[in-house]
């Protein structure tokens, strides 16, 4: 009897990824994961935040296998990914790990009913069903999702769907297939504001009726704090900090952290405007030397953040930070 | 993907909002996507006049192609009558030098014609398809290989290499020419197609249908194929036109077989015995202005086809709104 | 019926001691010819914009403000027309003006800022020759003027002029946004219009470029009219906001007063769907149902079906403008005679306000 307390759901060990770009006579390298060790645990909903090119949607197409690692391993279940080789293991990996996408008119095919995916699903993933029950099964999930009547539902075509029902209709399909991971890259930011609660509801409920773990991609850190029970930022293919969601947005210890939060409009927050020196351009990695790669554009570096790559430190127990800086006992550090 | 612009286009997506419910969804199990397809093109085409036109004049040619001996009620390779007649009520165009009646020639030919049209145009737009949408899907060293190959015989022109080829094959029978046009024509549409089918690879459906363990070859011929009908339908209509004019143009030549009885076939006879300069200029013009028409007619039809590709051409015929000021 | 009544026009900050308004519109309306008939996108907005001020409008996709966007900017295109109203622009009407008077005006003194800057800049040339296009297309022809004031537009917005010779996909998206404001500003307009110019930046740029715009606002003076579907971003930002719905104004009033105390069901739903990253951590529910189908006019008030404090009125009668305190509502509750109820009520159920 394997202790599962133990094992997380899901676990990277310094997980890296380059593509090579730049043409044959000066090939170069561009980062876009490097050294990503985190962990999912079952029944519960991680974000992963972080601005364009800090990686997190790359860490979603290497966790999909939609990418294999340049180094590095990723763990489900306890189980390697790379010790995956016949289609049946590949094909269970991904009923387990299905992948709701970001742009809802792009993510279902014009040509076909609402049903077609969900069944497809189910036909390659729970064979042993009739036609029937798959068909029952299909509803059975669209009602999950608060799609209803989810027998007329199932019948429209996508451009008869609001895009708020057209993500449902991924996070159903998903659900379809019995998941235990959803990686749900940046599911909402396509959408109306007043449609966004809705869906972040769907994946709440899911975690909790459904027994589902979310990792929820996102450049909005409020969505992140209102649906999710942990927090992961990442800056420039790095992880910058990590921990329990309220922790981490009360007590930041990153100074990347504080700077996006910030700079997070709060229509309740008080009124001021300030000078604002930082133009928020993040780097592309491209052959990067050592040292953190929020150096240039942190207030508090000091000479080793340029020489030496911070790891990622537990500062207090959960609640980790890859920041020479930072230190467990400071109160938070203010950014200006 | 970037964000959806909202700004005024024909669609109109910043103004009148969401898209409609559903009124009556079918009941029942769903209807498959080429019915649906085949609606929409119906549709097309009858709101567009220049297709309509085309679709007609299509029709009437196919129906001559399928029924000739109801039209024509004579022989068309019986020399039986007078030779050079000219223009009567029992010969509508004349006989031929030969004493052939032509209207019954032209009738009959008619067949031959269509055929070649949609068998090449079928042949060659399968080819393509096949290759330019797997060269895209698949990528990589295929993509390299299949374009290269693609590209060299593109570069290739068509009309002498089909003269090269036909000759070689010592002229031949309709088989051989809808072989020679599929084999060298194939090229262009896969290019267009190889286009296409790349703009459409980053679409996330065929992600998802990717994640979902779906199978390469599955992912090709359901989810990428059928979005993109109407550039297929369009570019049928395009190599059948071709087809038509490639195979009529080696008939002429003497490269078809001259026993057949084909619009190409009766210009070659035509320009063996100059017709022109002899005083049977209906020998020559009948078969002429047949090919012509039947080329147009695809080349209307085509028009429903970009429209649906680009609705910014589609004509205005909505309800007038009243400018202010 | 009046939609506006200009007595009951909150008095903006930039108006006091001013020669009149920048930018008048009156009654504003547009519809689109669709095949089932006209959709009107638009219908009868009224606003007035002063020297220096920030308007903020706001709704989500389908309320009509893209439209009525272009509409002001007279960009509208087939099958969209303008049916109706003016859009008075320092005293003259823009509406049914012909392209050659409009050439006067567009760019000089009042220019467009786009809502992506990829989409809007050509990216087979250089910044630095698509402002020399927009210079010579002004009647600048000096060498010498057109170098000097390119390089100082993008100065204003915080780029080095050595991007003059970069195109639009070698700079980053923050970087063409500014670009693209740095080009809105060649002419130094009276008014320049921007739609969801941030919406495809990430949250840290954005806010540069907001504080940015701002800080060229006060040492420029231009007026801004700020289109966005994030009410949180132009909080901070503009004085007088405009909430639409259905192409129509939802409500219009001071900025700090819509926020404080949303008087529109609509607003209010909209305001409770943004979770805060402060606070306690409740749950929201958003705004149930979808936006209407502009296309199937019905009688009553657009928003009834959704609305969470809807009467039996409100399916019957068109709800008018009424002016509440400091704004002005498109609500029943707040119609004359149910004015003081109404006010109460709503000021109740909206906002918990603070933390």
């Amino acid at each position: 009897m394997t202790d599962t307390t133990d094992e997380p759901l899901l676990r990277t060990d310094r997980l890296t990824r380059h593509f090579k770009i730049g043409s044959a006579l000066s090939r170069r390298t561009l980062h876009a994961v490097d050294d990503v060790s985190l962990a999912i645990g079952a029944r519960e909903i991680v974000a992963l935040a972080g601005e364009s090119g800090s990686g997190k949607t790359t860490i979603a197409r290497l966790l999909a296998k939609l990418y294999q690692p340049t180094s590095g391993e990723i763990y489900f279940a306890g189980r390697p990914l790379s010790s995956i080789r016949s289609r049946t293991d590949l094909l269970r990996y991904r009923g387990e790990v299905p992948v709701v996408f970001q742009d809802p008119f792009s993510a279902t095919n014009p040509v076909f009913r609402a049903s077609h995916g969900i069944l497809r699903a189910l036909t390659l993933h729970r064979p042993e069903l009739s036609r029937q029950q798959r068909y029952d099964e299909a509803q059975r999930a669209f009602e999950a999702v608060g799609l209803a009547p989810a027998a007329e539902i199932m019948q429209r075509y996508p451009h008869e769907l609001s895009g708020g029902q057209r993500q449902r209709v991924g996070f159903a399909q998903a659900l379809a297939m019995r998941p235990k991971l959803i990686l749900a890259d940046e599911p909402v930011s396509m959408l109306d504001v007043s449609i966004r609660i809705g869906l972040l509801n769907v994946m709440a409920d899911l975690r909790d009726k459904q027994g589902v773990s979310v990792l929820y991609i996102t450049h909005d850190i409020a969505s992140a704090r209102y649906v999710a029970d942990r927090l992961i930022v990442m800056y420039a293919g790095h992880i910058a900090e990590a921990g329990p969601v309220e922790e981490v947005l009360a007590r930041p210890r990153h100074p990347y952290t504080q700077l996006l939060l910030s700079a997070v409009p709060d229509p309740r927050a008080e009124l001021h405007v300030t000078e604002e020196t930082d133009k928020g351009e993040p780097p592309r990695v491209i052959d990067p030397t050592p040292g953190c790669r929020f150096r240039w554009r942190c207030p508090l570096a000091i000479d080793e953040c340029h020489s030496v790559t911070p790891p990622l430190r537990e500062l207090v127990p959960g609640h980790s930070a890859a920041c020479h800086v930072a230190r467990a006992d400071a109160a938070t550090v203010a950014f200006r | 993907m970037s964000m959806p612009i909202s700004g005024v286009s024909t669609a109109g997506p910043a103004g009148p909002a969401g898209p409609e419910p559903a009124t009556g969804a079918p009941a029942g199990p769903a209807a498959p996507p080429a019915t649906r397809a085949l609606s929409r093109m119906a549709r097309a085409v009858r709101s567009n006049r220049k297709a309509t036109v085309g679709a007609v004049l299509l029709g009437i040619f196919i129906l001559v192609g399928l029924f000739p001996g109801l039209i024509a009620h004579d022989n068309p390779n019986a020399d039986a009558y007078a030779p050079r007649l000219g223009i009567s009520t029992a010969h509508l165009l004349g006989t031929t030098a030969y004493g052939q009646d032509m209207f019954a020639q032209v009738i009959w030919g008619t067949r031959n014609v269509l055929i070649i049209a949609f068998v090449a145009g079928l042949a060659t737009t399968g080819i393509a398809v096949l290759v330019g949408v797997a060269a895209a899907y698949l990528g990589g060293l295929w993509d390299g290989s299949l374009s290269l190959f693609t590209d060299v015989l593109l570069v290739i022109p068509i009309f002498p290499l089909l003269i090269v080829i036909a000759a070689y094959l010592h002229g031949g029978t309709t088989i051989v020419l809808i072989l020679v046009i599929t084999v060298t024509s194939w090229s262009y549409t896969a290019r267009q197609l190889r286009s296409q089918a790349l703009s459409l690879r980053n679409r996330d459906f065929l992600a998802a249908a990717r994640v979902r363990g779906e199978r390469r070859l599955y992912i090709i011929v359901v989810e990428v194929i059928p979005t993109m009908t109407s550039l297929l339908v369009a570019c049928f209509l395009t190599n059948a036109l071709y087809a038509v004019l490639f195979a009529s143009s080696l008939q002429f030549i003497g490269l078809g077989d001259p026993n057949t009885v084909s619009w190409g076939t009766m210009l070659y006879w035509a320009q063996n015995n100059a017709a022109l300069q002899t005083g049977q200029p209906m020998w020559a013009i009948a078969p002429g202005a047949c090919i012509a028409v039947l080329g147009a007619a695809f080349a209307l039809l085509n028009y429903a086809f970009d429209e649906i590709g680009n609705p910014a051409l589609r004509s205005v015929r909505r309800t007038r709104v009243k400018r202010a000021g | 019926m009046s939609s506006v009544r200009a007595d009951a026009d909150p008095q903006p900050p930039g108006a006091r001691g001013q020669a009149g308004p920048v930018l008048a519109v009156r009654d504003l309306s547009v519809a689109y010819a669709m095949d089932r008939g006209a959709v009107l996108a638009v219908d009868r907005v009224s606003f007035e914009l002063y020297p220096g001020e920030f308007l903020g409008i706001v709704g989500e996709s389908g309320c009509g403000k893209s439209t009525l966007l272009f509409a002001i900017a007279q960009l509208l295109a087939s099958p969209a027309a303008v049916i109706g109203g003016s859009v008075d622009f320092k005293g003259v009407n823009l509406v049914g003006m012909t392209d050659s008077r409009l050439t006067a005006v567009r760019w000089r003194d009042m220019s467009v800022v786009m809502q992506s800057a990829m989409n809007a800049l050509n990216p087979v040339k250089s910044i630095g020759s698509q402002f020399k296009d927009a210079m010579k297309a002004h009647g600048v022809t000096s060498a010498d003027e057109i170098a000097g004031r390119s390089a100082e537009v993008l100065r204003m917005v915080g780029i080095d002029p050595v991007h003059l010779k970069s195109f639009p996909h070698q700079l980053s998206g923050g970087m063409r946004q500014r670009s693209m404001i740095a080009m809105a500003l060649l002419f130094t307009p009276d008014l320049v219009i921007m739609d969801e110019p941030t919406s495809a930046l990430d949250v840290v740029a954005q806010r540069s470029l907001m504080v940015q715009i701002k800080n060229l606002q006060a040492e420029l003076g231009f007026a801004v009219i700020f289109v966005t579907h994030d009410m949180s971003l132009v909080s901070h930002f503009s004085q007088r906001l405009m909430v639409m719905y259905a192409g129509q104004v939802a409500e219009w009033g001071a900025t700090r007063s819509v926020f404080d105390t949303p008087r529109h069901p609509y607003s209010i739903g909209l305001m409770d769907a943004f979770p805060s990253i402060k606070g306690e951590r409740v749950p929201l529910t958003g705004i149930p149902g979808r936006p209407p189908d502009l296309s199937r006019r019905q009688q009553g008030c657009w928003f009834a079906p959704r609305c969470p404090q809807v009467m039996a009125v409100c399916t019957e009668t068109n709800p008018d403008l009424y002016p509440v305190r400091d704004a002005l509502v498109r609500c029943l509750l707040y119609a004359a005679g149910a004015d003081g109820a109404g006010a109460d009520r709503a000021g109740a159920d909206g906002k918990a306000g603070g933390d």
